[in-house]
């Protein structure tokens, strides 16, 4: 006999989450909806008398045919046919969670309500006569608590019960003038043998839009009935959709709602904790200034080094700390202080993968392994997968500070505060917070875009997130502003990487305005939604969320990252006659990069630069392992350069002597330095880039393709052909990008060709939109 | 008294009298509860002024003013 399989419906909000996961535990799997990127959970429940598969429907509102999650979920019902619905209703917002409920019983399946978060509802004093619900209702109701595991398995053996006896399909609708017109075309769909007739028949009278194409001949007839015999419900301006929302809330007000005993009456304006919380946290003032602390308090978790600043407070514990820092334990607790939890688990991983790599090396080292082979292991295919490990402690870190935010009902107030500002950039309030998450890392910034309901506003966020300068990009920033300022004595790091942080984020909201006007053209979506009440984030869902998300990115690190990684390594340490180059000089990758440096022209460091300029180009393609490469890069093209054409290679420092013997030692040392900064001034002198085309370098590194982590992220959360797009979008926007920081940056007056160049653009968007508009009208 | 929900000042409440609009937005005011009859509460203003918080069948809802201006009321 075939497994029963059940089907989980209910609202946002409503526990449906918590109750899957007390239902199924450890069998669950995630996996998409075919053709969209909404998460389908699945699993089997074990705690009924026999096993039953569980399958985890979107959270919903209605069936209406509107949003992804409504018609994922309805055609699952009507075309999969589940033996059993369980519908989870929230008890302490009886009436919104039971409108749901009252269309989900006009299909013909057999339904278990369960009752959830009446704990709380008890609590309050209040009660639910859930017997008398049940006898109105017509279907099993179980009281339970899915947070505590209450009545579960009383739930799960209703359920197996019910889904034994089939079930007519039953409506509130009876008392509505509209019904004769339901009837009517619920006997055609008898007729035409369709399954749930009475579910269809109520939408086609409703003028569903999904319905009447389906099913065009049914929807005319039902038409030419309402206007026959119901002509009276238009008299008033009333149309049947409106009609039969207003009809199911007025049915369940009066005989639902009233099995709800409340100890007392609720007054107007009265405040529950939550409110409370509220009152600060969306308060006028002091909500925009708190969410700027939660956010710094987000990051500093995740990346600072020296935790909660204990270290500069108390002096004497931060001399300890500095002391611990040279052993080799220490160095994984303590750097400039005491190490957030995120920089702990990030330096334990490092110390993990290094000496893992240092016994890999010894191996093939003692068992006499070729160069090439010690090559392709140690540093190809490990160094991908350090480079790909390195960055899942703090991507998990920030994964989970978000999803506790999420959970705890935050964000849904986070897009509340900030949904006015960037309504102007074709966003909404909700699309802000994926795109500061990419200041830490896109990875969890990309997949966490799956909370915009719209797909284009979707698309055009994960494009923009990674100019959100990462961690990873910061090492470039800070190496090539340093340079500058060394090189040319000229400006202050820190500003410069203030400006270009800056630049990045100015270039992300140009382009999210340009494609929200032309390619991902589209009415900003609609802002009608829940503020949930606040509660306590549950464990148990967090850390079966981490671990979905971690199994798919190592899932996605294996396969596409690492081969790219392994190509990367070959092009750089291979020459054209399949040996091993001497040094980075002689590899394919140089000469590939040769080849196409006048490409870079315009950007201020191609042709240029001379012999040794593309040495900027080498950098940024294997920055795409990850953007740490570009400086580690700058190190051994350096070592090569000095190999090739000795100290004479950097002949822009002989004015500079001691900078000069400074580098050779570092070069000497065979270990690049930790800023980076002395291999970034190295690259400068010994191809004469101007400050315009280093601040053009780094745009470029910013704006351009994001590492393959984050590539193979956007691939898998991106719709079906919007992924080659998205790349080239990204070789556009930087190259773009770059030319104009490079020539406003070389020849000032040129900033008034960029400007009439904009002008144009702008202007011919307008008027491309206009026809198009028109168009929209004219169909 | 009539006026539209997005007219409301913070603290007043009224009756759901008529929801105007078309297509989606239309149908997901509906499906929140905003049908007419229905009881709303004007809770509060976002920082910049919008959207709006409303209180209706005893949970707390946002929208935008624009969609606010959909909604044709009958003040308490």
């Amino acid at each position: 006999m075939e497994m029963l399989r059940f089907a989980l419906a209910g609202n946002p909000n409503s526990g449906k989450t918590t109750l899957f996961n007390a239902l199924t535990g450890s069998t669950a799997h995630v996996g998409n909806w075919p053709g969209v990127t909404v998460d389908k959970r699945e699993g089997i429940c074990k705690k009924g008398s026999e096993s039953v598969q569980i399958v985890d429907l979107p959270g919903i509102y209605s069936l209406s045919p509107y949003t992804p999650e409504e018609v994922i979920a309805r055609n699952y019902l009507l075309d999969e046919r589940p033996d059993c619905i369980i519908n989870i209703v929230d008890a302490t917002n009886l009436e919104r969670n039971l409108y749901l409920t009252t269309q989900l019983l006009e299909v013909d399946i057999p339904i278990v309500v369960a009752l959830n978060m009446t704990d709380v509802l008890e609590k309050r004093g209040d009660d639910i006569d859930e017997q008398e619900l049940e006898k109105r209702i017509g279907v099993p109701v179980v009281e339970i608590s899915a947070l505590r595991d209450t009545n579960v398995p009383l739930l799960i053996s209703r359920a197996i019960e019910a889904a034994k006896t089939p079930r007519g399909a039953t409506s509130v609708l009876k008392a509505s003038r509209l019904y004769g017109a339901i009837e009517n075309a619920e006997i055609a769909f008898k007729l035409a043998e369709v399954d749930s007739p009475l579910f269809h028949a109520v939408k086609l009278v409703e003028g569903d839009n999904l319905e009447v194409e389906t099913h065009p001949k049914e929807a005319q007839a039902a038409k030419d009935f309402l206007a026959k015999n119901v002509s009276r419900a238009w008299e008033f301006g009333s149309d049947t959709e409106a009609e039969i929302a207003d009809a199911r809330y007025k049915y369940i007000c009066e005989h639902f709602s009233p099995t709800l005993k409340r100890s007392r009456p609720v007054k107007k304006g009265e405040l529950t904790r939550s409110d409370k919380a509220d009152r600060i946290l969306t308060h006028k003032w002091a909500s925009i200034p708190l969410f700027l602390v939660i956010l710094f308090a987000v990051f500093h978790v995740t990346f600072s080094e020296n935790f909660l600043y204990l270290a500069t407070i108390i002096p004497p514990f931060g001399e300890l700390c500095a002391e611990l820092s040279g052993t080799t334990m220490g160095a994984i607790f303590f750097a400039e202080g005491l190490n957030s939890p995120g920089a702990i688990l990030f330096y334990a991983m490092d110390a993990l993968t290094a000496s893992i790599g240092n016994g890999i090396l010894s191996v093939m080292e003692s068992a006499n392994a070729s160069a090439w082979a010690v090559g392709l292991v140690y540093d190809g295919i490990w160094g991908g997968i350090s480079a790909v490990l390195s960055f899942v402690p703090q991507i998990l870190v920030l994964f989970l500070c978000f999803s506790i935010l999420e959970d705890s009902g935050y964000m849904a107030r986070v897009a509340f505060i900030l949904d006015r500002l960037f309504r102007r950039f074709g966003v909404s309030g909700r699309a802000f917070m994926p795109m500061i998450m990419g200041f830490g890392c896109s990875i969890p910034a990309m997949a966490n875009t799956r909370t915009l309901a719209d797909e284009k506003e979707r698309t055009a966020t994960i494009r923009v997130i990674p100019f959100f300068s990462c961690g990873a990009k910061l090492p470039i920033l800070t190496a090539i502003s340093g340079a500058i300022v060394t090189f040319f004595g000229i400006g202050n790091a820190e500003i410069i990487t203030y400006a270009m942080y800056l630049a990045g984020m100015g270039i992300a909201l140009i382009s999210l305005i340009l494609m929200r006007n032309t390619t991902m053209r589209g009415e900003t979506p609609p802002f009608i939604m829940e503020l949930p009440a606040y509660h306590a984030p549950r464990f148990q869902n967090l850390m079966i969320h981490l671990w979905d998300k971690l199994k798919h990115y190592v899932e996605k690190a294996f396969t596409i990252i690492l081969v790219s990684c392994i190509v990367i390594w070959f092009l750089s340490n291979f020459g054209w006659n399949w040996k091993m180059a001497e040094s980075m000089n002689d590899s394919i990758l140089a000469s590939l990069g040769q080849l196409i440096q006048p490409i870079f022209t315009p950007l201020g460091f191609g042709s240029q630069l001379g012999s040794w300029g593309w040495v900027f180009a080498v950098a940024a393609v294997t920055g795409l392992i990850a953007k740490e490469n570009v400086i580690a890069t700058f190190f051994s093209l350096a070592c090569a350069l000095l190999t090739a054409a000795g100290s004479g290679a950097f002949s822009g420092l002989e004015s500079n002597p001691e900078l000069l013997a400074e580098l050779l030692a570092l070069l000497g040392s065979g270990e690049g330095s930790e800023e980076g900064v002395l291999e970034a001034v190295a690259m400068i002198s010994a191809t004469g880039a101007t400050v315009p085309a280093l601040l053009s370098f780094i745009v470029f590194n910013m704006t351009t393709i994001p590492c393959f982590a984050a590539v193979a992220t956007a691939k898998a959360e991106l719709r079906k052909g919007t992924f080659k797009w998205t790349l080239l979008f990204w070789l556009a926007a930087s190259y773009l990008a770059s030319t104009a920081v490079y020539t406003i940056g070389s020849w000032w007056w040129t900033a008034f060709i960029w400007a009439a160049v904009i002008a144009a653009a702008i202007a011919g968007v307008v008027l491309y939109n206009k026809k198009a508009s028109q168009k929209e009208k004219r169909l | 008294m009539n006026k539209l929900l997005s007219e409301f000042a913070i603290g007043e409440s009224g009756t759901v009298v008529k929801v105007t609009g078309e297509g989606a937005i239309r149908r997901r005011l509906f499906d929140m509860g905003i049908t007419p009859g229905a009881h709303i509460y004007f809770r509060k203003k976002a920082p910049l002024g919008d959207p709006i918080e409303i209180t209706l069948r005893g949970y707390e809802l946002t929208l935008r003013k624009a969609e606010a201006a959909f909604v044709e009321m009958k003040l308490d």
